[in-house]
């Protein structure tokens, strides 16, 4: 029997020639992953069995989420992580000031690759799909022991195909594509499942759009959303990417529980209204003007520097409506010196957002843009729980750059091509 | 594990992690201080009123979002000892079981189950008794390899015994 992408890696890492939907299976870990929240209580498991790490190559410790420390308990689990990446030897840990957000740095950094299966104490971890990886996000406790043993068990998944056809329209983005999915699927559409992601449509999408695809899986529920390999993934990893890899191909039989298609030429601008990933809107469907007080652009979904450069190009002779904050972050210190370089931080400064270090900050209501009670913010973020971004009455909508950077000049939530 | 009795504290579908615990209160991992916060967004009176032995009941994907254990640490350590929904998020779940919170499924049952009844539940059979309503429901048994780790305690527990073997 074929099988699927996310059924070779895993069979791969099990040592089995096949595995198939819904057996259980214990894998060899290529990365494992924690953040400056999840690692402290993931170490604390780690030393109820004390010793060495696995390999001190295998793991990353990216302090992110409310680092530079946003107050002295935040503080105290930067120093948790820090003592005992030193102790441990632990070579992929990234102090302040050569950190990122983490799943903008993986793959930017060539941490993750085509055929490589990694587990993160962060959700988005099944970003890492984008390059041909199975990556999935495992709690504290799964962490904590795979840093001691290198394994971590799976319940193989069954695969929902997304077969995209068309051509992508030019003011259309991955993340019109994601929350277009989850708009038809539902937030736990693929519970349990992973999204692969096939057809001819593949290739009209960017590394970013399909970073940003990839990254969004969970919110559909997803275990992961993993692309196939083409000159597109080639391009990116080589050079990148030090250790050996080996992609993956689904078989011509592989199986798949459902298919859903996607037309990419009849997508238009969506945003997802509160309080879910999955209550996606046509932005030209919205008939009342939907005013706003803040947009925040950047995060693990929408950090990139193709992210910020279609932000950049919309705000050119543009300035943030006086009614508004705008917050840009960039995600990682590469993606904030090169957009630098561009001249887009002097875009932004000039039309007056404010443009912060690489954090998570906003997006999780950390830091950096907290909301007081009925405001209303167009983010590029992931989530729009009830409260994600401060006041429990504030409201988050999910959007593109290219819809965020629209509406951050007009004050309301606007397509690009109404910004004249 | 003995029968668990408990008043049931009810809540709807997609109940997100964030929710469970703000990520304003991550800045520790202790638990009784998280649990001081849990469900504090939606309802204000959890924490302040919930007995050791009360069970949470939720809808569908109970759990989705954010990774957090600490989502699962707060019920815990509020004295909740089991959590039913309809279903759970994939980490949530995965998380539940490694940290010792026995998670049962029911499905569309759950609809049966209201805010405010007392619940009989043998988590080893998955047997559910409602006392106030006299119904009866079965959960979905957990696949053996994950009774395993339950039985153990955890995950920290089983890999302990594993590295024993």
């Amino acid at each position: 029997m074929g099988m699927n992408m996310s059924e070779k890696i895993l069979a791969r890492h099990a040592g089995l020639a096949e595995v198939h939907a819904g057996e259980l299976i214990t894998c060899e870990l290529d990365m494992v992953l924690a953040n400056d929240i999840t690692a402290p209580p993931s170490i604390a498991k780690f030393n109820e069995i004390g010793g060495k790490v696995f390999d001190n190559t295998k793991i990353a410790l990216v302090p992110d989420h409310f680092q530079p420390s946003k107050d002295i308990k935040s503080a105290g689990l930067a120093k948790i992580v820090r003592d005992f990446a030193k102790e441990q030897g632990i070579v992929n840990y990234f102090e302040q000031g050569r950190v990122g957000i983490e799943h903008v740095i993986l793959p930017e950094f060539g941490l993750v690759g085509p055929g490589m299966l990694t587990i993160g104490a962060d959700s988005h971890t099944c970003t890492y799909g984008a390059v041909n990886g199975f990556s999935t996000g495992v709690g504290s406790t799964d962490l904590g022991m795979a840093m001691a043993t290198g394994k971590a068990w799976f319940k193989v998944p069954e695969a929902i195909e997304v077969h995209l056809t068309g051509k992508k329209p030019a003011d259309i983005t991955g993340k019109d594509v994601i929350l277009t999915l989850i708009g038809m699927i539902g937030v736990d559409g693929a519970l349990y499942k992973t999204l692969e992601f096939t057809g001819e449509g593949v290739h009209e999408l960017t590394m970013t759009d399909r970073l940003t695809i990839a990254n969004m899986a969970i919110e559909a529920g997803g275990k992961n959303g993993i692309f196939p390999y083409d000159d597109i993934t080639e391009a990116y990893v080589k050079g990148r990417v030090k250790k050996p890899y080996e992609p993956v191909a689904a078989d011509a039989d592989a199986k798949y529980c459902q298919t859903v298609e996607i037309d990419l030429s009849k997508l238009t601008p969506v945003v997802a209204f509160p309080h879910l990933p999955g209550n996606t809107k046509p932005v030209a469907a919205i008939k009342e003007p939907i005013k706003i007080d803040q947009v925040v652009i950047g995060s693990c979904t929408n950090g990139r520097l193709e992210d910020l450069e279609i932000a950049a190009n919309i705000f050119q002779g543009h300035e943030v409506h006086p009614d508004v904050r705008c917050i840009v972050i960039p995600g990682s210190q590469a993606v904030y010196k090169e957009a630098m370089h561009r001249g887009y931080i002097d875009t932004f400064i000039d039309a007056h957002c404010v443009v912060s270090c690489p954090t998570c900050g906003p997006c999780l209501g950390g830091y950096m843009g907290i909301m007081t009670a009925g405001e209303r913010c167009v983010s590029t973020t992931n989530r729009n729980f009830r409260g994600r971004m401060g006041d429990v009455t504030s409201e988050v909508y999910l959007a593109g750059p290219q819809t965020a950077a629209a509406s951050a000049i007009l004050g309301r939530i606007a397509e690009p091509k109404e910004v004249k | 594990m003995a029968e668990l009795k408990g008043k049931v504290w009810r809540y709807g579908d997609n109940i997100d992690t964030d929710v469970i615990i703000p990520a304003r209160y991550l800045n520790t991992f202790d638990p009784k201080e998280l649990a001081s916060h849990c469900m504090v967004d939606i309802d204000e009176t959890f924490a302040k009123n919930v007995k050791d032995g009360d069970i949470m009941v939720g809808g569908k994907n109970f759990g989705c979002g954010s990774s957090r254990e600490h989502a699962p640490v707060a019920i815990k350590a509020s004295g909740v000892p089991v959590v039913i929904a309809a279903s759970f998020a994939r980490i949530f779940y995965r998380n539940g079981i490694n940290i010792g919170l026995p998670l049962l499924e029911i499905g569309a049952d759950v609809e049966k189950i209201h805010a405010g009844d007392e619940l009989s539940v043998d988590v080893s059979t998955g047997v559910i008794h409602d006392l106030t309503t006299g119904d009866t429901f079965q959960a979905h048994p957990l696949p053996g390899f994950i009774q395993d780790i339950a039985k153990a305690g955890g995950l920290v527990e089983y890999v302990k015994q594993q590295s024993k073997k």
